[in-house]
């Protein structure tokens, strides 16, 4: 029996060592596929160091104890003739398998306290940003720089439902990247605007949780420009898995020139809020801006979905006030509907109520303008 | 006292005996195993490719969640007492459970909770979605509201655990034949006082957890929200100081299986019983001081990281006394390799891979590449699938021949066992690629970068999952018939368990047996 | 461990199965009120419960005088007994270590101390962090558009006019001389004094009774303050730890009351045979415990 077992395994275990081996070696754009990236930073470094410090020492372990286990096993069988000794108890053995793995440990946990104390140092940095997770994407605002963004997964629906061919970057690709200056220590301040998300970034190993009304604080100090990519690595909901990290460092001069044109348009958005729109002007923008931030929940047509129709909405098609409400403030019953008070711009949100209000077969005629939004903000 | 089992269904709703109920637990769990073994071939399913295929994401978060929930408390917890129902009394020589009525309510309950947690998929919003550790605030504010019924189920499958765990530890204490002292009794004994007592301090811990998110919720308080002063963390401290024991919970028992099958296949007394005793009573008490070691990457002040760093790596010395201890039993014995024996070898091995893994996860920075990737997810699996669930496989090989009077069919089960261990090797150890490779847990989809790897894993389950239908189809065939057991069934194995007859009279030690 | 080999079990029973229908029914009203149903399977639950209840303790009463139970059965009972009140103990560590939480660690890093000064300088600026919580990170920074609003006053003893007219310590009292009664009861009992017993266990109800009075009386205080569940973690903790308290009281004087029942119109109880009795008594000095942890980390150093 044991041969026609034994040669069932040499059976099944060819395909799969085949499968296996061709992976072990192989690397896609200088990435294993197997192992943890070495990353680019020191504190990434380290890490990477500490990981394989530790997987060998297991190894060496394992052999030692697998290699007993193994050679009782086939030496001392019943089918070989093997009589069992009698020995139950050792003292000595006792101890000395106690006290080799402390020992063993100690010499683990030193490198390790030494890493930790490096990585919680988030003093003496040169940029602050301010990172919040919000249900499903993540807002970056400079500290004192009046520069803030939200950045948002790029990947079209077409590739995630298997319409259309997938990109090299599937699902870590971005609107707009984090952009961070080289040879700078930046500190990220972590928090959230609702549930818990962690914001990760293997080759910077940046792993930080966002945890809402508290701001965590991590660092990094990148030397070659670059372009790394991310994930929240905390459960968060839905669409958990569809909002990724994308960072990219640049020259420090890119990096004022990029800070500065930001600057110059956060101020021309600001006196955008002011100027009255046309109702054509307002349609145009609001389908854009429904088809990115609403579709995926009310439908592309309106129909509804997880949120309800927002065709014949008695809310969309009823008292303004109300449908300027639900949209700023998100829903007192339900939190799938989230309030859009910070992350639509006055000027969006005036274009998708405008659109929702006569699209869809809804036609009250109101154009809403971006002062009404202003107005209604400051009002609650 | 009736002598023989009552006719006809009744048997089973109303009984009072350790062993019909600790078979209805093992039945239960098996179900269980099965349903939340269903959720994983979903889950494995989606994953055989990039791309949304088969489920939303949505749905995929909700089996996700009742996977790891249905496998914890239906399938892992409830199969260990089942075997604590059938073993311990006979074990130490008492001819019941020292509260038999209150046993059956321990078992009769389970059902119903698991019914109720089930009934949460069919309600409107889905069933939980935030995963085994439930944290708020996406419990809480942003849970469906079907949540609420998953909070009571928690809090009456709590009560279950606790009266079951209250039921054994005045049965080991109060029941043992004369002569049985404390260091006579078999080292299954010995782990189940212990786990009982780890389940009697952390149960009520989840109680008080749930009944907080329940407060929360529905009446206003504000523990885990800023705004009023509370902490979102403080969810996962409270969760953890139960969830982390509760992990040990699920491996104990099962170290004190393997150490009843090792001996006997290598005909040889375990080695270093007693420091085997002390062993498990230092993980578990180190279980209750390292529970950070989940929260690595919250942001907690750096002495805390450090604090709990150091007592998680502890844990690996006692953990690793009783490998060498099973693993000096085997050297120098006469071995023979029985199904039971297979398992139990098998755990030894894939155990201690999964601890080592284990010890990784516990060096804090490194941690925070690791933490809520694939690598989590192998570590965690290769602990409790070759650890929980193949202990449960060996300990039901090696015992059913006593409980049903037949002997199982060893090619079949020998079969099953090479099935097991391929299959679970196959989905599981790729894990430790993807994860290490960058691949987050929980989602629905991933990069092609992680492709083919997700795809034996995906391969693998199935595998896996085939091997469990033998394993079922093998116990059928064996209470239905077979070649007859001996009272021994194997060569000298050491316990009164092997004292009665095969089957076990159904009231075994109405007298108390003499102990030398 | 003795085994005079004659451990008593029971035959079949239905008991069971109906306690977890009970159970069940229970929390599934419970559930279904809670997401807005109404109360009919919750009542219906506790019907249930309430019967199967009283039939089990019925039963086990009646097999203790029917003398079926050894003495190795009865020390069953005793480690029953003994860590299902451990287990409650635990249900009320994980209350006060919320608490200690959310003092020592929470509420300090919400105004900013410990290595993440910016939580307080980036989203609750403003916040100072002072126990009893009168004002929350929420209304420090948001001011009006607050949804979380602290309570007008706390029920520390800084508050109490003179010390004579602060409820808790009178409380304490009330509670510390029960558990002082019912000892006695026990001592009467013992002593063959059935009279002195009854009496005894009278005295600790009634004061049962008068402590969720004055508990209550103090509840309503505090609504007309607005310490109320939903006013910030301060309210969250006190009432939380109270009312899990004042339930315990509860369950414990009913118990108690049964007890003195059964003495009194039954006759049951003599000084060797006491196990009901005598757990009831256990779970008293219990919850009388728990009382002196509140009194002092809820109230004193409230
Ligand atoms: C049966 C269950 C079980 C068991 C026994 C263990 C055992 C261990 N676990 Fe595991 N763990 C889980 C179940 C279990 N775990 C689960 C379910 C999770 C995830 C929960 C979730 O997030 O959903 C988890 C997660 C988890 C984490 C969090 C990871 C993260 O989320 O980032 C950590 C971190 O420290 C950890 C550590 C350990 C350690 C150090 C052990 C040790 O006990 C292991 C000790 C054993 C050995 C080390 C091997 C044998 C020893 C020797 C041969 C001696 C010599 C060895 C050396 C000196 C190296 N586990
Ligand atoms: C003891 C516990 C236990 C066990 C035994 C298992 C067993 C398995 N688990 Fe795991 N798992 C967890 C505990 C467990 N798991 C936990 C706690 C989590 C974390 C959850 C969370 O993140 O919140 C998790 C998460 C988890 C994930 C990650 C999900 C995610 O992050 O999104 C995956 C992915 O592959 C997985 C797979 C599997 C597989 C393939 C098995 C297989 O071993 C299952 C094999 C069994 C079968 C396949 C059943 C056989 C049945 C049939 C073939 C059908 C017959 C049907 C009828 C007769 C009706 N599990
Ligand atoms: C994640 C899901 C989700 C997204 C994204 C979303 N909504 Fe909603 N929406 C909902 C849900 C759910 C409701 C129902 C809320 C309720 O029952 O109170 C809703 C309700 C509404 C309503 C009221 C409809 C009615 O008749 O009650 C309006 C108007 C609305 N949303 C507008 C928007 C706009 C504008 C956007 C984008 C800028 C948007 N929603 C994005 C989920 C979403
Ligand atoms: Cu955000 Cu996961
Ligand atoms: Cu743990």
């Amino acid at each position: 029996m044991l041969k026609t077992t034994s040669r069932l395994v040499a059976w099944l275990s060819v395909p799969t060592l085949l499968l296996t081996s061709g992976h072990v070696l192989a690397e896609e754009n200088g990435r294993s596929t197997v192992n943890m990236p070495q990353g680019v930073t020191s504190t990434s470094q380290d890490i990477y160091g500490l990981h394989m410090d530790i997987f060998w020492w297991c190894v060496g372990i394992g052999v030692v104890v697998f290699g007993v286990m193994f050679y009782s096993m086939i030496v001392h069988r019943k089918a070989n003739g093997a009589k069992a000794a009698n020995f139950h108890e050792s003292t000595m053995l006792e101890i000395v398998w106690t006290v080799v793995p402390f020992l063993i440990l100690i010499l683990m946990a030193w490198p390790a306290t030494k890493s930790l104390v490096k990585l919680y140092d988030t003093s003496e940095s040169d940029v602050d940003i301010v990172i919040t997770g919000y249900q499903w994407f993540w807002k970056y605002e400079y500290l004192d720089q009046g520069v803030s963004f939200f950045s948002r997964l790029s990947t079209p629906e077409e590739q995630i439902r298997n319409q259309a061919p997938k990109g090299d970057n599937y699902l870590l690709e971005v609107d707009e990247p984090l952009l961070i200056p080289t040879n700078k220590k930046v500190r990220f301040l972590v928090t959230s605007n609702d549930v818990i998300h962690s914001w990760w970034v293997p080759d910077l190993a940046v792993k930080r949780d966002a945890i809402p009304g508290y701001v965590n604080e991590s660092w990094t100090y990148v030397n070659e420009p670059g372009t790394f990519r991310g994930v929240c690595a905390e459960l968060c909901g839905k669409d958990h898995g569809f909002m990724p990290v994308v960072v990219k460092a640049v020259e420090e001069g890119e990096y004022n020139t990029w800070l500065a044109d930001r600057r110059a348009q956060a101020e021309k958005e600001k006196e955008l809020a002011n100027k009255t729109f046309t109702f054509d002007e307002l349609m145009v923008q609001g389908e854009q801006v429904y088809g990115k931030a609403c579709a995926a929940c009310h439908g592309a047509n309106g129909e509804g979905g997880v949120g309800k129709a927002i065709a014949g909405s008695p809310i969309a098609t009823g008292d303004l006030s109300g449908h300027l409400d639900i949209v700023i403030n998100g829903s007192q019953v339900n939190p799938a509907m989230a309030a859009f008070r910070e992350t639509l711009s006055e000027v969006d949100t005036a274009a998708v109520i405008t659109y929702q209000r006569n699209a869809f077969g809804n036609s009250t005629g109101d154009a809403v303008q971006p002062i009404d939004i202003l107005k209604f903000k400051q009002g609650n | 006292m009736a002598h023989g089992p009552a006719k006809g269904f009744t048997r089973w709703l109303y009984t009072t005996n350790h062993k019909d109920i600790g078979s209805m637990y093992l039945w239960f769990s098996f179900a269980m195993f099965l349903l939340g073994g269903v959720f994983a071939l979903v889950i494995r399913a989606e994953l055989f490719e990039p791309g949304l295929q088969i489920v939303e994401p949505g749905f995929f978060n909700q089996m996700t969640t009742m996977h790891g929930l249905v496998m914890v408390f239906g399938a892992v917890m409830p199969a260990f007492v089942g075997l604590a129902n059938w073993m311990i009394p006979m074990m130490v020589g008492a001819p019941d459970m020292a509260l038999p009525r209150m046993n059956n309510w321990s078992f009769w309950i389970l059902p119903f909770a698991f019914a109720m947690m089930v009934a949460t998929l069919f309600m409107e919003g889905g069933g939980p979605n935030f995963g085994w550790t439930f944290y708020a605030p996406l419990s809480t504010t942003y849970a469906p509201p079907s949540v609420t019924f998953f909070i009571f189920a928690v809090h009456i499958m709590g009560a279950s655990s606790i009266m079951g765990s209250i039921n054994i530890i005045a049965t080991i204490l109060n029941m043992r034949a004369p002569g049985m002292t404390l260091m006579k009794m078999p080292l299954f004994v010995w782990t189940w006082l212990i786990t009982a007592y780890l389940l009697i301090a952390v149960m009520p811990v989840l109680a008080g957890v749930v009944t907080m998110m329940l407060m929360d919720i529905h009446f206003g308080t504000s523990f885990f929200d800023a705004a009023g002063g509370g902490d979102p963390v403080l969810f996962q401290h409270v969760f953890w100081f139960f969830g982390h024991p509760e992990v040990y919970i699920m491996i104990l028992p099962a170290f004190g299986i393997v150490s009843a099958i090792i001996p006997t296949f290598a005909r040889k007394p375990l080695f270093g019983y007693s420091s085997m005793v002390y062993a498990t009573a230092s993980i578990a008490f180190l279980s209750f001081i390292v529970w950070a070691h989940h929260m690595f990457t919250v942001g907690m002040p750096i002495a805390g990281e450090l604090f709990f760093m150091y007592a998680t790596m502890l844990i690996a010395v006692p953990t690793g006394v009783k490998v060498f201890n099973w693993v000096t039993t085997m050297f120098r014995g006469a071995m023979t390799f029985e199904t039971p024996m297979l398992f139990s070898i098998a755990f030894v091995i894939l155990f201690t891979i999964g601890g080592f893994s284990g010890l990784m996860l516990a060096i804090a920075p490194a941690d925070f590449q690791y933490h809520d990737t694939y690598f989590v997810v192998a570590h965690f699996h290769y602990v409790l699938v070759p650890g929980a669930i193949f202990s449960i496989t060996a300990g039901v090989y090696y015992w059913l021949p006593k409980w049903c009077g037949n002997m199982y069919n060893e090619t079949m089960g020998k079969t099953q066992f090479w099935m097991a261990f391929i299959g679970l090797n196959l989905t599981f150890f790729p894990m430790h690629f993807v994860g290490l490779a960058g691949m987050q847990r929980r989602v629905p989809d991933y990069n092609q970068f992680f492709a083919d790897f997700n795809m034996i894993s995906s391969c693998g389950a199935f595998l896996f999952g085939a091997a469990q239908i033998m394993l079922l189809y093998n116990v059928i065939s064996t209470i239905r018939g077979g070649k007859k057991a001996t009272d021994e069934v194997w060569e000298n194995p050491e316990g009164l368990e092997w004292t009665v007859a095969s089957p076990a009279p159904y009231h075994t030690f109405s007298t108390p047996p003499a102990v030398k | 461990m003795s085994a005079e080999g004659n451990y008593y079990v029971p035959d079949q029973s239905r008991l069971p199965i109906f306690a977890s229908l009970g159970l069940f029914l229970t929390v599934y009203g419970a559930a279904t009120k809670l997401n807005g149903g109404g109360w009919t399977i919750f009542m219906l639950g506790a019907v249930v419960m309430a019967v199967v209840l009283w039939s089990w303790f019925s039963t086990v009463i009646s097999e203790n005088i029917a003398g079926l139970n050894s003495n190795q059965l009865k020390k069953s009972y005793v480690w029953g007994m003994g860590w299902f009140i451990f287990s409650e103990v635990m249900f009320f560590a994980a209350f006060f270590g919320a608490l200690f939480y959310i003092r020592n660690f929470a509420l300090p890093w919400l105004s900013g101390e410990g290595d993440t000064s910016t939580t307080n300088a980036i989203l609750w600026s403003g916040f100072e962090a002072q126990w009893p919580l009168m004002v929350t990170p929420d209304m420090a920074a948001n001011g009006d558009a607050a949804k979380v609003v602290g309570p007008g006053q706390n029920m520390s003893i800084t508050t109490a006019e003179s010390i004579w007219s602060w409820l808790p310590l009178w409380n304490t009292i009330v509670l510390l001389t029960s558990s002082v009664t019912v000892h006695f009861a026990h001592t009467a009992l013992k002593n063959n004094n059935k009279k002195g017993f009854n009496i005894w266990l009278g005295i600790t109800v009634a004061l049962g009774i008068l402590f969720l009075v004055l508990q209550a009386e103090e509840y309503i205080h505090a609504y007309s303050v607005d310490l109320t569940l939903d006013s910030g973690v301060y309210g969250t903790t006190f009432f939380m730890l109270t009312g899990f308290h004042g339930a315990h009281v509860t369950l414990g004087t009913f118990m108690l009351l049964v007890m003195w029942l059964r003495s009194v119109l039954k006759g049951h109880f003599k000084h060797e045979d006491c196990f009901g009795f005598e757990a009831a008594s256990w779970y008293w000095h219990f919850v009388d415990v728990v009382w002196v942890g509140l009194f002092i980390f809820v109230y004193i150093l409230g």
